[in-house]
């Protein structure tokens, strides 16, 4: 039966991302797609709970935030609380330890998601059908691919594993500081595997790199679009995923900023609530809500950078930058190319790292001038990760403020699907589950965490939920329950 | 109460030896059983209020820590039936307060995780949780009280009264309502020090006396029970020589009425 109401598809819960979240796809009459939003449906409240508890707690607190890259919190929180604390230089042990840990933590996630959570959508086809689209189809039919993925995250777990305590919510970083070393026999059980991993990682960049160029004509136009990019830098430019200054270029790659001390980012960055979503959006000050978002997480990085500071990666960085002309790549599924080169960089420096005696040394720890406030900026894998906090004379926080990378990348992932869902919905008359997965894939390619670590690798049901524009619902449609793709008209 | 008089003991079908006036638990303790305990802790009073030291002597349930061992006395000690009502003891701890391990820096440390460990208890039971909202009290420039993780031990009011000679803490309220309490508004207006022997790691079970700015100094792999379950040192006798060796009693009333069934023999002297 024809109906010239408008509705709204919801896309619910999305999988193969990080955590819950939802989409809906709203149509008019004509079943044109007008807009597409990316819901957050959690609300998780820990800049709320962590107050009243004491500074040298809250890096083991909100790490809890998420099960995938808690190293990235930890890391982050441990930054602000060396701030409060007062210590603005950590010992070389210190600060090697923790970027350790780091880079083990980018390169394991970045992992995770290329080869368990994308991998699915790039090897089978975005309209392959969904009891396919999934790791278990990738173990049956490209079984080494599959292992080389599970062995490479397995090594980044263990790097963790030795400098942080544990491979998930270790307690090492703590304020001013770290709690442990890197003894020898953690040292040599890691760089045994190393060149290994270092011979993984390129194939990988080869994989995702000729993935982009036989699929140039999909990614051109997949969700494709300008937009302002930022990242954390070195001092001379380079590629840092610990510390570093901010820098910010727009579409064409002119700087907006660069080299901003992140203890000041209030002066350059603001953040806009929106009604319909617990996520806010930042936008850079100068270029107002409108023109000022961005894009973080590899891609950004890639683009803001002006080198690599390791050899392999920095040739791969060069043939990034050839293929996008020197000029920013826009493309969302450049993402993919992007995150491969920084597991190489992060492969490239744990080795540099483990081969560095400072992380032996017994000086972990200093102290110095207490201050009242603590800001950090870490480039965590999906992108640069802020964390803000106030504390009392007694030790206490009273206030947090955490801006994660897929806060950053709202504007940009609501852009992604209202683009993808104008170029595969708009005008069907019958909407099905492959379509409504090419939606899924330009959110992936953010490698979003929607901050709950549950990961539902296409087993959990994609329910698709039809409504009218009186909000009535009129249909309900899943693969997993044998019911027919929905019908719009 | 007479001196080194041998009497023998049966526990879980074993004869044992002890002296006459030593507890049940300081007679087990001499012979490697380790008898679980939270409120107990090496040279402070026995206290019995927890009763995770439960056993069972001549057919009546009866606290380890504060029963004198008496000659020909036959102890239930790991029957089912005792180690039910202890593991019950020790989850309805768990429901009481709000013990977050993951996020506690006594994790690893903390007597009453351990003991979870050790008991086999791994996932929520059915009780309900009491989640309770307590200030925390950081207030001291040194040490902050987290009374949501208390579990009522008492064993920092003995400390602190009868070796620190101090009174800084006290129970107050009854029932349900029951907490430590501190000598004043709040830690501040106390005359409690860091140096004190209530504010050391080995007194408080659990997180709830915090040295501020120290935790989580211990990596993973290195904490007190990150390898040995709780109760090893006991169980292994090798240990056994760092027993009973702690502190001093700085004062102890003999007239206070609190005491007077209190076997004086459990409290041990400074030997260093």
């Amino acid at each position: 039966m024809k109906t010239k109401k408008a509705r709204i598809l919801e896309i619910e819960p999305l999988t193969r991302v990080e955590g819950h979240g939802k989409v809906t796809v709203h149509l008019d009459e004509n079943n044109k797609v007008t807009e597409a939003r990316l819901h957050i449906v959690e609300f998780r409240g820990f800049e709320r709970f962590i107050q009243g508890r004491l500074l040298w707690e809250v890096p083991v607190i909100v790490q809890r935030l998420c099960g995938i890259c808690p190293v990235s919190h930890h890391l982050a929180a441990a930054k602000a609380m060396d701030m409060i604390v007062g210590v603005d230089q950590l010992t070389p042990t210190a600060e090697k330890m923790r970027r350790l840990m780091h880079y083990g933590q980018v390169m394991q996630s970045n992992v995770l998601h290329f080869f368990h959570l994308c991998s699915p959508d790039l090897l089978f086809g975005f309209s392959a059908p969904a009891k396919k689209r999934n790791i278990f189809s990738i173990i049956k039919e490209f079984p080494d691919l599959a292992k080389k993925g599970v062995l490479m995250r397995k090594f980044g777990q263990e790097v963790i594993l030795h400098t942080a305590g544990k491979k998930i919510h270790g307690n090492s970083a703590i304020p001013g500081g770290i709690n442990k070393n890197l003894s020898i026999a953690e040292r040599d059980s890691l760089l045994k595997d190393i060149d290994q991993m270092l011979e993984w990682s390129q194939e990988a960049v080869d994989i995702s790199k000729n993935y982009t160029l036989e699929h140039l004509g999909l990614v051109e136009a997949f969700g494709n679009f300008k937009s302002n990019h930022m990242s954390l830098v070195r001092e001379d430019g380079a590629l840092d995923l610990y510390d570093g200054g901010l820098r910010a270029i727009d579409a064409s790659g002119n700087l907006i900023f660069d080299h901003m001390d992140y203890r000041n980012f209030d002066q350059f960055i603001m953040e806009e609530v929106k009604p319909w979503s617990y996520m806010k959006f930042p936008f850079i000050k100068s270029r107002g809500n409108l023109d000022g978002w961005y894009r973080v997480g590899p891609l950004a990085r890639m683009n803001t950078i002006s080198f690599i500071d390791t050899p392999l990666a920095n040739a791969r960085h060069a043939e990034f930058r050839e293929f996008s002309k020197h000029k920013p790549a826009n493309m969302t599924l450049a993402y993919h190319w992007a995150r491969m080169i920084e597991v190489l960089h992060c492969v490239e420096k744990i080795k540099e790292l483990l081969l560095d005696p400072d992380l032996q040394g017994s000086d972990l720890k200093l102290t110095g001038e207490r201050r009242e406030e603590g800001i950090a900026v870490i480039e965590a894998p999906r992108g640069s990760l802020f964390h803000h906090y106030k504390v009392n004379e007694n030790d206490q926080v009273t206030y947090c403020n955490l801006i994660v990378s897929t806060t950053h990348n709202n504007t940009a992932m609501n852009l992604a699907v209202t683009d993808v869902a104008k170029k595969y919905i708009s005008g069907q008359s019958r909407i099905t589950e492959a379509m409504l997965n090419h939606i899924e894939v330009a959110v992936r390619a953010y490698d979003p965490c929607l901050s709950c670590a549950t990961h539902a690798l296409g087993q959990m049901p994609l329910v698709v939920e039809l409504f009218d524009a009186d909000n009535n619902l009129i249909d309900t449609g899943s693969q997993f329950v044998n019911k027919s793709p929905i019908q719009t008209t | 109460m007479s001196d080194n008089k041998k009497i023998t003991l049966t526990i879980d079908g074993k004869t044992i030896q002890a002296e006459s006036g030593q507890s049940i638990m300081n007679a087990c303790d001499a012979q490697g059983i380790y008898i679980p305990r939270l409120c107990d802790s090496t040279g402070l009073v026995p206290q019995g209020s927890c009763r995770v030291c439960s056993v069972k002597v001549n057919g009546r349930v009866v606290a380890a820590c504060t029963q004198p061992a008496e000659d020909g006395a036959n102890i239930e000690h790991e029957s089912d039936e005792i180690q039910g009502y202890r593991k019950d003891l020790v989850r309805m701890l768990f429901h009481e307060g709000n013990h977050l391990c993951p996020i506690c820096e006594a994790s690893g440390r903390c007597e009453l995780q351990a003991m979870a460990y050790r008991f086999g208890i791994s996932q929520a039971t059915t009780y309900p949780y009491l989640q309770p909202v307590r200030p925390v009290d950081a207030s001291h420039p040194d040490i902050a009280l987290d009374n949501n993780r208390c579990i009522l031990c008492g064993r920092c009011i003995r400390a602190s009264r009868d070796v620190d000679g101090k009174n800084v803490f006290e129970y107050v309220g009854r029932g349900i309502h029951k907490r430590i309490g501190v000598n004043g508004d709040c830690l501040a207006d106390t005359n409690a020090d860091l140096n004190d022997y209530a504010m050391s790691l080995e007194v408080c079970p659990v997180g709830c006396i915090i040295r501020k700015g120290e935790g989580f100094f211990s990596p993973v792999g290195e904490r007190q029970y990150d390898s040995d379950k709780i109760g090893s040192n006991i169980e292994n006798h090798t240990a056994h020589s760092s027993l009973g060796k702690l502190i001093k009693v700085h004062q102890i009333d003999p007239n206070d009425a609190i005491h007077d069934d209190i076997d004086q023999s459990n409290v041990n002297e400074d030997k260093s």
